[in-house]
């Protein structure tokens, strides 16, 4: 059995009235991709945006119960501290307009005020880059607007920004939703290797997409977590009569 | 039916032929005003040649007319104006378009600025002469000069506060228009709400809060009324910020109503011909850059 990572207690998440998450308990094993599947209003998205704690932003909107990162209730920390620990890539490409291709990169560091010179951010960059399998196409234009960058290009943009913090763990919102097949390919490629390094949560709708990539995968419907497990048993087993309703696609 | 249709078919075209005359006016209106202060600056513009804009002697008395005092006076009173204002209203639209954004707090304030916005600049004059104009003078008294309290910096004050609701608007909506979505990946890697403002909302937003501060340059270059009342209407160049002096709008005002002779009305004119000038080129830039924004 693989090391546990990120440990959720029954969480709950609301937006004002509206009980979006239901009493979730997962546990996501480190250096595995981990895939949230379900139907759209689930609470899929909600449940990652807890664990980074972005949830919290939009007006109204508030948790209960525990999330643990290795020992330490995320919760209950500092949230500026956890998103420098756990990276996020969102559904739609979302470089910074402003910024370089290179700035982009760095960004996390910048705006956190972190201090270096221009070797050690420059190695950042590269490694983030290749990281996210996006050097060779951009290493002539690094100081352009990352703007320019096809749809593909722009969202493993976004993956080598997160990647470039040197998180524990990246969630991503389904990455793929707004980009051609080939892209998409390039994507879940990318993420098999990341794997090596990085914890990977990632939300789709795509049931072939969770069953091609992720070594675990949970199950949500109308906010609770309907099951949660290998993807191999998942996939071909299924041990509840819902599951395997989504799956047949009876619904969603 | 084909007759009802015909019918139809000819009401609509006159119906088009009427709202594109009246457009159409609109363009002659700029055009004919334009054209009227050519013709009625000509006896000043053959009598003065270019010592109108190079000398820097008013004197009607002895037909010695340059407009440059007032040109001076016009753009140091509004851009002080500026220099004032805008850490205001930048301040006011960062809270209004981020902070409170959707709030009540939000409409409330923006319901008042609207009002601001449309108080007649003549009770601006009125409150500036009462209560600014005092507050000048012993402002003047404690840093040693003569107290006189009206003057460019009472007339940059007063231009300051009449501009505050324009260029807070405009900052506002620009400022609203950054994606919720990039602000958020800035969240995402451990950005306080401070840092997603200077390094994310303000490089987004820079360029139409730019277009915001000239669109009220360009309001408070033409103000008039407010600004006759409590600059102090001298007609030199002015030695510092706190001397008397007259904008371009201010001396037209007040020296229209006695100019007796046709060179005098005629340089006063000019002067509004130059004044319209400056104005059509402030705003045409302020409103290319809003439209380039808009465009992408």
């Amino acid at each position: 059995m693989e090391d546990q990572i990120l440990t959720i207690r029954n969480l709950n998440a609301y937006f004002g009235d509206f009980h979006a998450v239901k009493n979730v308990n997962m546990t996501v094993y480190k250096n595995t991709i981990t895939a949230i599947m379900g139907p759209s209003g689930c609470g899929k998205t909600t449940l990652i945006r807890c664990i980074n704690r972005l949830h919290e932003l939009t007006e109204g909107a508030y948790t209960t119960g525990e999330i643990y990162l290795k020992n330490n209730n995320i919760l209950s920390m500092n949230p500026i501290i956890i998103r420098r620990q756990i990276g996020m890539v969102f559904q739609k490409p979302n470089p910074f307009p402003t910024m370089s291709i290179y700035d982009n990169v760095i960004a996390g560091y910048k705006i956190n005020g972190i201090k270096m010179d221009k070797t050690e951010m420059d190695t950042i960059v590269e490694n983030a880059l290749k990281k996210a399998a996006l050097w060779d196409e951009v290493k002539d234009k690094l100081k352009q607007k990352g703007a320019f960058l096809s749809g593909g290009q722009q969202q493993r943009l976004c993956i080598a920004r997160a990647i470039a913090m040197k998180p524990e763990i990246i969630l991503l919102d389904e990455p793929t939703s707004a980009l051609d097949p080939k892209s998409t390919l390039k994507i879940e490629e990318l993420l098999e290797e990341l794997k090596k390094d990085i914890t990977i949560l990632i939300v789709t709708h795509n049931i072939a997409q969770a069953a091609r990539i992720s070594d675990y995968t949970a199950f949500m419907y109308l906010g609770e977590l309907i099951e949660y497990d290998k993807s191999d048993k998942m996939f071909t087993n299924p041990s509840n009569p819902k599951t395997n309703e989504y799956l047949k696609g009876c619904f969603g | 039916m084909s007759n009802t249709y015909l019918k139809e078919r000819r009401s609509e075209s006159v119906f088009k032929a009427l709202l594109l005359l009246s457009s159409f006016i609109i363009i002659i209106l700029l055009f004919s005003i334009t054209l009227t202060l050519i013709i009625e600056s000509y006896p000043s513009i053959k009598h003065n040649g270019l010592s109108l804009l190079t000398g820097d002697i008013w004197d009607p008395v002895s037909e010695k007319y340059s407009i440059l005092p007032f040109i001076v006076g016009t753009f140091l009173t509004s851009i002080l104006a500026l220099i004032i204002s805008t850490p205001f209203s930048l301040a006011a639209s960062l809270y209004l378009g981020e902070y409170a954004e959707g709030k009540r707090s939000s409409r409330l304030i923006k319901a008042v600025l609207d009002l601001l916005a449309g108080i007649p600049s003549i009770i601006y004059g009125f409150w500036g002469l009462m209560v600014l104009v005092p507050v000048v003078r012993k402002f003047e008294e404690l840093i040693g000069i003569p107290p006189l309290g009206i003057g460019i910096f009472t007339a940059s004050l007063i231009l300051s506060i009449m501009i505050i609701p324009y260029t807070t608007s405009i900052a506002r909506e620009v400022i609203k228009l950054v994606p919720q979505d990039i602000k958020e990946a800035a969240y995402s890697l451990g950005a306080t709400r401070f840092e997603v403002i200077r390094d994310i909302i303000i490089p987004y937003a820079k360029s139409g809060i730019f277009a915001g501060i000239l669109l009220s340059f360009g309001r408070a270059f033409g103000e008039t009324m407010a600004v006759t009342m409590v600059i102090g209407n001298a007609n030199y160049i002015p030695k510092s910020i706190f001397a008397p002096a007259n904008t371009m709008a201010s001396v037209i005002a007040n020296e229209f109503a006695e100019a007796t002779s046709d060179l005098y009305i005629s340089t006063l004119i000019s002067l509004g011909l130059v004044l319209l000038i400056m104005s059509l080129i402030v705003n045409s830039i302020g409103r290319f850059v809003i439209m380039k924004l808009y465009v992408k």
